[in-house]
């Protein structure tokens, strides 16, 4: 008969609170606990000291007042009647924007330039080892303001694309010529775009005071439904592979797919692109002073999306580079083993791994995009930082209420970005047992 | 039959190898030529730099060093490069590089960050090198020699110079003497730093110093009877006791009893330039190096307050931009202190900046400490050191080394966040003393300039300690791959 016995249970003892190693954790977490909600008392107190002596309260009410400044970039209808709510949100939508299309273009050239860097090819190697040293040993800040600069200072004022009488009656061309199939114009103001444009618009609806635009809608939907009849495709070809062994051409199947229906909405709504161009009489002779038509980025836009994706492209360059080398030649060498070719060893056997050791840092570039979009503020853009934090703060005065919000705003964003990402992070990842 | 068959007797020389698989064309052929699309590739990267060069080049070229103003460069580049050619002005840096490196400091006043900076390498070496006799000697004696050479290019008057070449030697000497000892030159190293960037009395400093002396000392002689946490605690709380209440009696009462130890006191907006960045970036990292040491620890915690405490702070700071921190400096941290406390921006800053740094350290070293073995801890434990005993002996000095690139990569992105503090009224290199510089009407029209200047200052020190960085990985790389 086996005798077991409890650990000796002994007399607790007050001096067992410090000594033994089982109590000891509970006793430095109370007295945690204590001087954190100490701290925090100490702060409050403070606070409502600081906020009586002056006179203040704290109240977020001024979200709802008129703001009265204007916003020369806005994402949704705002003029300076509306209210400093509505601002913030302007602004929102504007840091959304650049960091949306700084992380694409960031993407795109950091991945670019991470493979050409271990390219074979001597001077594209080092020309990359140049672009990738010389732009991130530098500050951000320094690469936004100069791109702003650049814009302001080096580009031609509107007046040189004008074609004058004397151009016309001698058959010269203006100083400045727009670039891009003769689309894009820039200019010391802006630069000027092309606008999408719709003949026959489906209109929008009003959720909630936020206008949708019910073409735009139809357009992602359509675009959506094609991409998803294409997976089909390609998952029902991948089973007749697996069942018989060859597979059944696809190519033509998925480009129909991918293009047509996309295409015929386009017709169906009228689409066409409106160039910017000056008015012109029947001789061809620029009138007014700016161009017409088409759509004007700001500089402050255009610079902060420029200098954002360069700058961060080479980090996300560093990153693929360092996803391609953390792959061992094994794995090439078993390719070329198997008869596969080196693109498709680059595209079947070395990236699909690569790609999990690259998307931890891609997650912190994003959120570093995102983040430093904030830097705008060098250069008078009006995103969350320039609206709520800037010209907000210093109309109502009350620094504390906007900053809380403000660290609030980006604290969620970055929270959001970080959960999406680690969801597509898990869905990449090694599966593991 | 003589001659039926041939036998040579002699060995032919070896063919040459064919020409295009030999010396440059071979090496053409498979790095620049091997197929269409690399071929493609090499016109395109050379038309590259062809554009690079040939656009840049004249402006470079035709660089002017010494005018007076923007107008007399244009009007140097004019007459010798003909009408219509541009070129850089260099002459606004000639006058102005001081403004660019040390804001508004004096001019006469100029050895004491320079000594300061060179002190800085001087309490560097024994951290890197503990205890290894001849690097640390060169770095000392070279840190000399490099600051002499700095005293005398900004024009130091012949005293300081020499004091300042007399304290490098022996601090060399003791170097080679007792390497061990340089440990004394770091730990005084901040509070010397402050009095000779800020000046003022010397009793100041030497008394926040003694804080610390105090704390250590309530520590070793309560560690035995209480236990470490404990006997921490306490001495925490008599430092504490010290700064609020005792140490401004004695340094007042001392300041003017020996008033002659002190220095012109330079007020904190004169501070500007790089040596605003290195004042911010060095005191910032330094003091987020312990901190965020405290964080990981903290994360990785069985302790659920401590680690949900620790995560949460990380986690904040790590999701709001640095702004959003510096602008907490300048206008929010007066809400959140007794009301009437009014010190420094500067001070301020650093202290924000060090919180956001040390959450990026935090979890730099959360890497390190991830990287490591759970053997290491459970042989630790095996051998009965405790918690703080293990952490200091076993797994610090292992999960540092993993993360020292890190560390230095989280210091190279901090130095050019400096660069934000313009945006709340320092003047930082970039904005803020190029304001003020371009605010003379002789050099407005310089743009691109400044912006060359900094960034190659910026580029120049990034890339080093990037690559120092690498070189250190390789060296501490102990694993036989």
């Amino acid at each position: 008969m086996a005798m077991v016995s409890d650990a000796p249970k002994g007399n607790f003892r007050l001096s067992m609170l410090v000594y033994d190693t089982r109590y000891r954790s509970f006793t430095i977490q109370v007295i945690v606990l204590g001087l954190f909600i100490a701290f925090v008392a100490w702060l409050l107190l403070n606070l409502q000291a600081n906020l009586a002596a002056k006179d203040k309260d704290i109240s977020y009410s001024f979200l709802f007042n008129r703001a009265g400044y204007d916003i020369d970039q806005q994402l949704i209808p705002y003029t300076n009647d509306s209210t400093h709510g509505r601002a913030l949100f302007v602004g929102l939508f504007n840091t959304l924007a650049v960091s949306i299309a700084a992380c694409f273009a960031a993407t795109l050239i950091g991945v670019t330039a991470g493979v050409l860097r271990l390219s074979k090819n001597w001077i594209v190697g080092r020309l990359m080892t140049v672009y990738i040293e010389v732009f991130r040993n530098v500050p951000l800040l320094l690469w936004i303001l100069l791109a702003f600069s650049i814009f302001a200072q080096v580009m031609p004022e509107p007046k040189d694309f004008k074609v004058t009488q004397e151009m016309v009656d001698q058959g010269l061309e203006p100083p400045a010529q727009k670039i891009f199939f003769d689309s894009i114009a820039i200019t010391n103001r802006g630069t000027n775009v092309p606008a999408p444009l719709l003949d026959r618009p489906l209109g929008s609806v009003s959720v909630l005071d936020v206008p949708i635009n019910l073409s735009v809608l139809a357009a992602i939907a359509v675009i959506w439904g094609s991409f998803w009849v294409n997976g089909r495709i390609r998952a029902s070809a991948k089973a007749i592979q697996e069942d018989t062994g060859i597979r059944p051409v696809t190519w033509w199947k998925s480009l129909l797919v991918l293009i047509v229906p996309t295409t015929a909405l386009l017709l169906a709504l009228g689409f066409h692109l409106e160039v910017p161009a000056f008015a012109a009489d029947e001789n061809g002779v620029s009138k007014g002073f700016n161009f017409v038509g088409g759509i004007s980025l700001a500089h402050s836009f255009t610079a902060l999306f420029l200098a954002l994706s360069i700058y961060h492209g080479t980090y996300i360059a560093e990153a693929v580079r360092g996803g391609i080398l953390a792959i061992s030649r094994g794995q090439t060498e078993a390719a070329y083993a198997l008869g596969l070719r080196p693109n498709r060893t680059m595209n079947l056997i070395i990236l699909p791994q690569a790609l999990r050791v690259i998307v931890p840092p891609l997650i912190s570039q994003y959120l570093n995009i995102t983040k430093n979009s904030t830097l705008g503020m060098a250069i008078s853009y009006l995103d969350l930082k320039g609206t709520l934090g800037g010209i907000t703060l210093n109309q109502t005065g009350r620094e504390l209420e906007c900053m809380l919000l403000m660290m609030l705003i980006y604290l969620i964003l970055s929270l959001t970005i970080s959960l999406g990402m680690n969801i597509f992070n898990n869905s990449v990842k090694l599966k593991e047992r | 039959m003589s001659n039926s068959h041939f036998v040579r007797t002699q060995m032919l020389p070896p063919q040459k190898p064919p020409v295009g698989e030999t010396g440059v064309i071979k090496w053409m052929r498979e790095n620049l030529f091997s197929n269409w699309f690399n071929t493609l590739l090499t016109f395109l990267g050379l038309w590259a730099v062809y554009a690079l060069v040939s656009g840049s080049a004249p402006w470079f070229l035709n660089g002017v060093w010494t005018a007076s103003s923007v107008d007399e460069c244009r009007a140097i580049i004019a007459a010798s490069a003909g009408e219509g050619a541009s070129g850089a002005c260099w002459a606004m840096i000639n006058e102005r590089w001081h403004q660019f490196m040390f804001g508004f400091f004096d001019r006469e006043e100029y050895w004491r960050p320079l000594l300061a900076f060179g002190l800085l390498f001087v309490a560097l070496s024994p951290v890197l090198y503990f205890n290894l006799r001849r690097p640390t000697m060169i770095m000392t004696a070279g840190a000399g020699v490099v600051l002499v050479m700095l005293l005398w290019a900004v024009g130091t008057d012949g005293w300081h110079l020499s004091l300042a070449a007399v304290l490098m030697a022996a601090l060399a000497a003791l170097a080679w003497v007792a390497p061990k000892k340089l440990l004394w030159v770091t730990l005084a190293f901040p509070a010397t730093a402050f009095f000779l960037l800020w000046g003022g009395s010397v009793w100041a400093p030497i008394g926040v110093m003694l804080g610390f002396g105090i704390a250590v000392l309530v520590w070793r002689s309560l560690v035995s009877v209480i236990g470490v946490s404990p006997a921490a605690g306490v001495a925490a709380l008599t430092a504490l006791i010290w700064w609020g209440f005792v140490q401004g009696h004695v340094t007042g009462f001392l300041a003017n009893a020996l008033p002659f130890f002190s220095l012109p006191a330079e007020d904190s907006d004169r501070f500007g330039g790089f040596l605003l960045s290195f004042v911010i970036g060095v005191s910032a990292i330094s003091a987020s190096l312990p901190i965020g040491i405290l964080l990981a620890l903290g994360r990785r915690s069985d302790m659920f307050l401590i680690k949900t405490l620790s995560v949460g702070f990380i986690e904040f700071v790590r999701g709001v931009p640095l702004i959003t921190m510096l602008f907490t400096a300048s206008l929010l941290l007066q809400y959140f202190l007794p009301p009437q406390t009014n010190f420094d921006l500067i001070l301020r800053v650093i202290i924000l900046v060090s919180l956001f740094a040390s959450a990026y350290i935090a979890e730099v070293i959360r890497g390190g400490l991830a990287a490591l073995p759970r053997g290491q801890q459970e042989a630790a434990d095996s051998l009965g050191l405790d918690y703080w005993q293990a952490q200091r002996l076993i797994i610090m000095p292992q999960a540092l080394k993993v993360a020292i690139p890190g560390i230095v990569s989280s210091f190279i992105g901090l130095f050019k966040d400096t660069t934000l503090v313009a945006l709340v009224g320092l003047a930082d290199p970039l904005q803020g003393v190029t304001k003020v510089v371009k605010a003379d009407i002789a050099w407005k029209a310089a743009y691109w300039e400044p912006f060359i200047f900094v960034g190659a200052i910026f580029f120049i020190f990034c890339f080093s300690m990037s690559r120092y960085s690498m070189y250190l990985e390789q060296k501490l790389k102990t694993d036989h791959r």
